[in-house]
């Protein structure tokens, strides 16, 4: 059995216990190994990719048990494409973060494995229960992280997001509660195979149990009317954590995938499709809605929080057309979202830091001192964001449109994702030409704004943009890529028999 | 005692949301203790109800108590823990921050 499956869940956990028994050595020093341990996880998720790249899944068991009544890690190519781009954000958010970021409290280090600890478990987990407490790992550090830096907005909006992810995880156990009273498993292979042959008499109760996790999903993945804690709380932390938190929302749409597509999926017999008349409309709305939130925001960053939720609607919708192709377009859309969101987060905080007391809001200011090239470098992340040719949104896009033309509601789902882009684009036209032409000149006595070095910090938004350029460039191998994905959980059977083996 | 565990789980649910529908910190942090109580009752419960069985293999055993729920139970417990002592840090900084213990940090009249 190759240890390859559990190596990016031990590697941030034992960095983030070792940064803690370092604590009180130079923040020099905390940050080369918070920073080389990130380096690890891109390797060891690129190794993992490798590994799984003839369309294998290796399976972990932990302590040698065998499933479905031992625990289990699962690495299929859905969680080793989550982990690399998990990694590949985290590095340029946490280079950020080391620009002074990160010394604005205690333990951001730990805190910051810790988190990853949570996200790549959340991915790799093969079981429902460990799914939560997966989750529950991820939300302590980002509660911790939310907060980093401290302040009365931050606070307020840390408080909302903790109370609400409270109550969402009680949701959480009751799904998982009843799913177990009624099929007594929580192996999400062993899930799928006595889904399919739920008796007649416990169909009701099944499909409750699968829609109330569903709610649950939805709260983390922030669709609508379940979105209203986001724009709060990732508008008021601090940039990288912004940044990091592009990938949380994610997480929901991760477990979304997983779920519907493996346990309630196409084959899961009387219960298939469960979501289904939900999803869509849900996610169109999502995205409208988010959309509108941009159009409306009084500042960047609210703006940026916006385009998360509507980058949501975006992937689900594309998930929810129910196709190969459909799944493929949300899973080349998402590291696409992820990156050009975090990038705008960190974008903005720099331009927030040029502007003195205007900082991020849409009111004229005074003229930047590098206006140009912060300009420039929102430009093309706007045409990221947006969804404007040449970059990877546009591609995004387009695959999500191409696969809608054979779903029965294309010309619906054209119309929205098409007006969700046009709205976006005046909305961040408008930013633009606010935050970069109408400047005004400096009042009576006013001092400029200090002109803060910007070349370092504008380094992670380039890498981010970067990224998104090689997902332009490389977009033939990576659509055969996601569209290999797409094919593995379109066949759940694979996974299944990968993880019980014989025992079906 | 189905029934008994049943009402429960229902009363303190409904006790949970309501206090947790209100207005300051300290309801909050009650309602959630309370939700999380119902859901470790109920957790538990899902394993069905038995009385004086062993959950682990004996030989003089003819039924056994599910050992699952159990343990599944003992997790949530453990994790409802830290999460209940982080949210009460938080509300007595929010407190501490905010001046007054609304949620949304605005004194209601």
């Amino acid at each position: 059995m190759s240890h390859l499956a559990i190596a990016p869940l031990l590697l941030p956990l034992l960095v983030g216990i070792l940064l803690l028994f370092m604590r009180h050595l130079d923040i020099r020093v905390r940050r080369t190994v918070s920073v080389a341990a990130v380096f690890g996880q891109i390797g060891l998720a690129l190794l993992l990719a490798g590994a799984l790249s003839s369309g294998d899944i290796l399976v972990y068991k932990l302590g040698n048990w065998a499933a479905p009544f031992g625990i289990v890690l699962v690495a299929d190519a859905l969680a080793a494409w989550m982990l690399l781009v998990t990694a590949l954000l985290a590095l340029f958010a946490l280079l950020y973060a080391c620009q002074g970021g990160d010394t604005q409290g205690r333990h951001f280090h730990v805190l910051f494995q810790l988190q990853l600890f949570g996200l790549n478990g959340a991915f790799l987990t093969g079981d429902l229960f460990n799914l939560f407490v997966f989750f529950e790992v991820l939300l302590l550090a980002s509660y911790g992280l939310i907060l980093h830096g401290g302040g009365r907005a931050r606070v307020r909006a840390g408080l909302h997001y903790v109370v609400l992810n409270l109550a969402g995880s009680a949701l959480f156990l009751i799904a998982v509660g009843t799913l177990y009273g009624v099929f007594g498993t929580l192996n999400m292979a062993d899930l799928a195979v006595k889904v399919a042959a739920t008796p007649a008499q416990e169909q009701g109760l099944a499909r409750a149990a699968g829609l109330l996790l569903f709610t649950v999903f939805a709260l983390k993945a922030a669709l609508l009317p379940l979105y209203l804690w986001l724009p709060a709380a990732y508008a008021n932390t601090s940039a990288p954590v912004a940044a990091l938190f592009a990938i949380m929302t994610k997480v929901g749409v991760y477990s979304i995938i997983r779920v519907y597509s493996l346990v309630f999926g196409a084959e899961a017999g009387p219960l298939a499709h469960l979501i289904a008349p939900w999803l869509l409309p849900l996610a169109l709305a999502t995205l409208l809605v988010g959309m509108l939130g941009v159009l409306a925001a009084t500042g960047l960053r609210q703006q940026a929080t916006y385009l998360v939720v509507a980058s949501v609607g975006s992937l689900l919708t594309a998930f929810a057309l129910d196709s190969g192709a459909g799944i493929a377009a949300s899973l080349y859309y998402l590291p696409h979202s992820t990156f050009a969101a975090a990038a705008l987060f960190l974008l903005a905080d720099v331009i927030a830091s040029q502007r003195g007391k205007h900082a991020d809001s849409f009111e004229p200011g005074p003229a930047m001192a590098r206006a140009v090239l912060l300009g420039g470098l929102f430009f093309v992340t706007a045409i990221q964001v947006v969804g404007l040719p040449p970059l990877s949104g546009f591609l995004g896009k387009f695959l999500l449109l191409r696969a809608a033309l054979e779903h029965p509601a294309a010309a619906g789902v054209m119309a929205v994702v098409l007006l969700g882009g046009l709205l976006g684009m005046i909305a961040l036209a408008r930013s633009g030409s606010l935050l970069f032409f109408r400047s005004m000149p400096l009042a009576e006595g006013e001092s400029p704004p200090p002109a803060a070095p910007i070349a370092v910090a504008l380094i992670p938004v380039v890498g981010l943009l970067l990224l998104g350029l090689a997902m332009t460039v490389f977009a033939g191998p990576l659509q055969v890529h996601v569209t290999n994905i797409a094919e593995q959980l379109s066949r759940p059977y694979l996974y299944v028999h990968a993880v019980l083996g014989g025992r079906i | 005692m189905e029934a008994l565990i049943a009402i429960s789980i229902g009363v303190l649910t409904a006790c949970g949301v309501y206090l947790a529908l209100r207005g300051r910190t300290f309801p909050v942090v009650l309602g959630l203790t309370f939700l999380s109580y119902a859901v470790n009752l109920f957790l538990f419960s899902m394993g069905r109800l038995s009385i004086g069985q062993p959950p682990v293999i004996r030989a003089a055993a003819t039924a056994y108590a599910d050992p699952v729920p159990q343990a599944l139970v003992l997790t949530a417990i453990v994790i409802g823990f830290a999460m209940t002592a982080f949210v009460i840090v938080l509300a007595l900084k929010a407190r501490a921050e905010l001046g007054n213990d609304h949620v949304d940090g605005v004194e209601q009249p």
